[in-house]
């Protein structure tokens, strides 16, 4: 055995590069730069070329050059007189809002269908495998396109709920209508106005709501550690549920009071609904498709987390006196939701990939404005799909970078 | 009471008693409805919403699923006829349209004498997968699975016969000059293969391939790419893709696992990349792009272009598939194959891969339906697929302008009857390869 790692004798051959394994990787890795370097500087050769035969050049400066294109849905201001700039993070934020919206509804309907797949209830198992093998083999793009249908093709026009024997509204505050949903605003009597910060405008109203919601979680955060506390010391734990119950909702109901906080309900005048916001169908199709679609999909994560979580642990934790709701959120949960979490994660990036699909229907997002209208307007095609790839790139690469913290936080740490 | 306990006589039976019926509510019908359906309130309260969700689904979709019309020439001709059937305010489907409309659904444009071609190509392509997913079909039909890509394209494009045969040629003449040179060293004998393949392609392919055709004129008239469409679209871009992204997948997996730093630096970066994106951006990448990294005035088919895409972003995804796969093996299976004396290639397709892939085959397949559904994605470059295609061009004739659920419902239902039979196909694979006996 001791030939075998002593170092050959003669001197160093050619052929050593590949059947010596010490030298071998080397060789191959620097045939391989070699070929990536080579093939690299040939496309960009390429495009160097193909590029000044058009005339063209390589430049972001069309960003700050008017528009001229209107966008129904903004969440910043915005006009014809925007620059392109401000146009792309239009439909960047359209896209957030949109990937935003559907990963919370596609969560809630996957944790409610994958609960109830498992059910021992024979009827509703059936049909929520039904849901979720319908919408699983099935395009999603097919599912926006029926979902727009439904809202344009099988819905009345606004018209239609005039008078005493039209359409009644749902619950008298929503009413869907051929061209778009029209749902009740959130207004404030007393706000507390906006502060110029020079870049933008804080509003302050927003502003008191997220602070009065983030102290009373934080409150509620410490209150559940000193609970905690009380529990590592004395082996009894201080009911906690109604203190943290108040704690949470008295701050932000007392402030919503002082506001004067009530709702706008959507009225008809004319030919169209006002008071209230009206969504447009592009969207409300987009989202509800979206959701419906990664829905199912996360419906099979949860049921295969819940699978994964053997039955030997509850049933370690009834041995241990834990009653089923302590069972549930101490030994079930945190199991399943490492099992759960990561492709979880990895759905929620692909709805905000399929979001894209928003051309399908109309709806201005960031492949809109910039991949689309932009693109079409400046005829500048590779900076626009570069830009729009590299935002695309950062979202997914901001939401992994997350999901890896998340990951190396929950992994079980082994003995 | 002591008294009556000393009075009392023992009792022992000594007849067995006939078997009694359970109890009406323990057994049959009964018993599995209470157990299934309405065993608590939460179980009754949901069964109950179930059979409600049941009934209004029925009742609004029953009727327009009942009222259908095969037989009519325009959508107001279907209308007319369900009015006269079943009311005035009656409402049917228009399968008629399906009914006139159903080879552009399936064949797009392609020009309507040559509809034998892509059906051809179809029925040959389920005995070219053959040898492939099932063990019982005999392992010699492999030979016309390798040639079938090929006789594929020829048959869907059509031209000469010698482009393809010319093609094969260059594989032929690649492995043949590997053979030869075997002997001499495996090194050269690789590098001899390559060259030789690759200078019979670009430089004596051409020339042979022209000389053929003007000696022997034989071939199939041209169909151009932009006449294809509907589902021969779909399967063909499927189907290519499919077949190429695996190996591409494999490769990147391994390169992403490898001690050497750069293959697994650029394995990330691209795969990081093309999943960081939607696929509908590299289309346009595709469509607009690609042009300006080709040389100037090269202009090359756009299927291919989107095949090639699709591929590339498959095999993104089958790569972190398979990587799951290979780091789910146990280390002992990479040190037993050091341990036997086997290469990296030998361990990899002797022990690791075998297993890894068999790991891997339910997030493989689903990627492949991922894939085959993202096909209808292609419209947004200008193809015609079978979804949003076709069913626009059906919409744009004034005979059936206005008709919106039968064409999605049709093409939904065959997306669905080949993604789930791929899903089934998937769980019937993971059955046959199960080895243990857990």
């Amino acid at each position: 055995m001791a030939n075998a790692v002593e170092k050959p004798k003669d001197s160093f051959r050619p052929s050593m590069l590949l059947y010596d394994t010490r030298y071998r990787s080397l060789t191959i890795q620097i045939v391989v730069f070699a070929l990536f370097v080579a093939a690299a500087a040939w496309l960009i050769d390429n495009t160097v070329r193909n590029l000044s035969a058009l005339g063209k050049d390589f430049d972001f400066g069309f960003l700050g050059v008017r528009a001229g294109y209107d966008i129904a849905q903004h969440l910043i201001p915005y006009t014809q007189n925007s620059t392109h700039a401000q146009a792309m993070l239009v439909g960047l934020l359209n896209t957030l809002l949109i990937a935003v919206m559907g990963c919370a509804l596609a969560t809630v309907i996957g944790v409610i269908v994958g609960v109830l797949r498992l059910s021992s209830n024979w009827l509703v198992a059936r049909l929520m495998t039904v849901y979720v093998e319908m919408f699983r083999n099935v395009p999603v793009l097919l599912w926006i396109l029926l979902f727009y249908t439904v809202f344009s093709e099988a819905s009345p026009t606004p018209a239609a709920f005039r008078g005493e024997d039209g359409q009644s509204m749902l619950l008298g505050l929503f009413a869907v209508t051929n061209r778009y949903t029209a749902i009740p605003d959130v207004a404030v009597e007393r706000g507390f106005g906006t502060l110029d910060l020079g870049l933008f405008s804080l509003n302050l109203t927003f502003a008191a709501i997220v602070v009065v919601l983030a102290a009373s979680f934080y409150v509620r955060h410490r209150l559940k550690a000193r609970a905690r506390a009380v529990q590592e010391s004395t082996g009894r734990r201080p009911s906690t549920w109604w203190k943290s119950l108040l704690i949470v909702v008295l701050p932000i109901a007392l402030l919503l009071w002082v506001l004067g906080t009530h709702l706008l309900v959507p009225s008809l005048s004319g030919f169209n609904f006002t008071g209230g916001i009206n969504v447009p169908n592009s969207f409300m199709a987009l989202w509800l498709a979206l959701s419906f679609y990664t829905g199912a999909f996360i419906a099979e994560i949860v049921r295969a987390g819940i699978l994964a979580v053997s039955r030997g642990q509850s049933e370690a934790a009834f041995a241990l006196g834990l009653r089923p709701r302590r069972t549930m959120s101490l030994v079930i949960l945190p199991q399943a939701l490492r099992v759960i979490v990561p492709p979880l994660i990895s759905q929620f990036l692909n709805l905000t990939k399929n979001s894209s699909l928003a051309i399908a229907v109309g709806y201005l997002d960031l492949r809109g404005t910039l991949g689309g209208i932009t693109l079409n307007q400046t005829g500048r095609e590779l900076e626009c799909v570069l830009l729009m790839m590299l935002i695309y790139l950062a979202i997914s690469l901001i939401i992994s970078g997350g999901m890896n913290v998340y990951n190396s936080r929950i992994r079980l740490k082994e003995r | 009471m002591s008294d009556t306990h000393a009075q009392t006589v023992p009792f022992v039976r000594d007849t067995m008693l006939p078997q009694a019926a359970p109890p009406a509510g323990q057994a049959g019908a009964v018993r599995w409805l209470r157990e299934n359906l309405f065993s608590g309130w939460v179980n009754t309260v949901l069964t109950l919403l179930g059979l409600l969700a049941l009934f209004v689904l029925v009742k609004e979709m029953a009727p327009w699923f009942l009222h259908s019309v095969w037989n009519a020439n325009t959508l107001t001709e279907c209308r007319q006829i369900v009015a006269d059937r079943w009311g005035p305010d009656a409402t049917g489907a228009c399968w008629a349209m399906i009914r006139e409309r159903w080879p552009q659904f399936l064949f797009g444009f392609y020009p309507s004498n040559l509809y034998w071609r892509p059906v051809t190509a179809l029925v040959l392509l389920f005995v070219a997968l053959a040898p492939v997913l099932f063990p019982g079909v005999p392992r010699r039909l492999m030979v016309f699975s390798v040639l079938y890509p090929f006789l594929g394209f020829w048959l869907l494009w059509g031209g000469s016969i010698w482009l393809p045969v010319v093609a094969i040629l260059g594989f032929v003449i690649g492995y043949a000059v590997w053979r030869v040179l075997q002997r001499r060293s495996p090194l050269l004998a690789l590098l001899g293969g390559i060259v030789a393949a690759l200078v019979w392609w670009l430089f004596l392919a051409g020339p042979v391939n022209e000389a053929l055709t003007s000696a022997l004129p034989l071939g199939l008239e041209m169909v151009r790419s932009d006449r294809f469409g509907g589902f021969v679209l779909s399967l063909t871009i499927g189907v290519a893709a499919i077949s190429l992204s695996l190996p591409l997948g494999i490769m990147l997996a391994l390169g992403r696992q490898s001690d050497m730093f750069l293959i697994k630096t650029m394995s990330v970066c691209f795969i990081e990349f093309i999943r960081g994106v939607p696929l509908i951006t590299l289309l346009f990448t595709a469509s607009l792009l690609l042009n300006y990294f080709l040389p100037p005035g090269t202009n090359f088919d756009i299927i291919l272009r989107v095949i090639i895409m699709v591929t590339l972003f498959a095999a993104a995804y089958i790569a972190e598939v398979i990587r799951g796969g290979l780091a789910a093996l146990p280390r002992g299976q990479y040190e037993a194959g050091n341990a036997l004396g086997l290469n990296y290639f030998q361990a990899q397709r002797l022990i690791i891969l075998p297993q890894a892939l068999k790991i891997s085959i339910p997030g493989i397949v689903s990627t492949f339906i991922g894939l085959f559904k993202d096909t209808t994605l292609v419209i947004f470059v200008g193809l015609l697929d079978p979804l949003k295609g076709i069913t626009d061009a059906v919409r744009a004739s004034t005979d059936w302008k206005g008709i919106y659920w039968e064409p999605y419902i049709f093409v939904g239902a065959i997306f669905f009857l080949f993604c789930f039979g791929m899903s089934r196909y998937s769980m019937h694979l993971e059955r046959r390869l199960k080895r243990d006996h857990r």
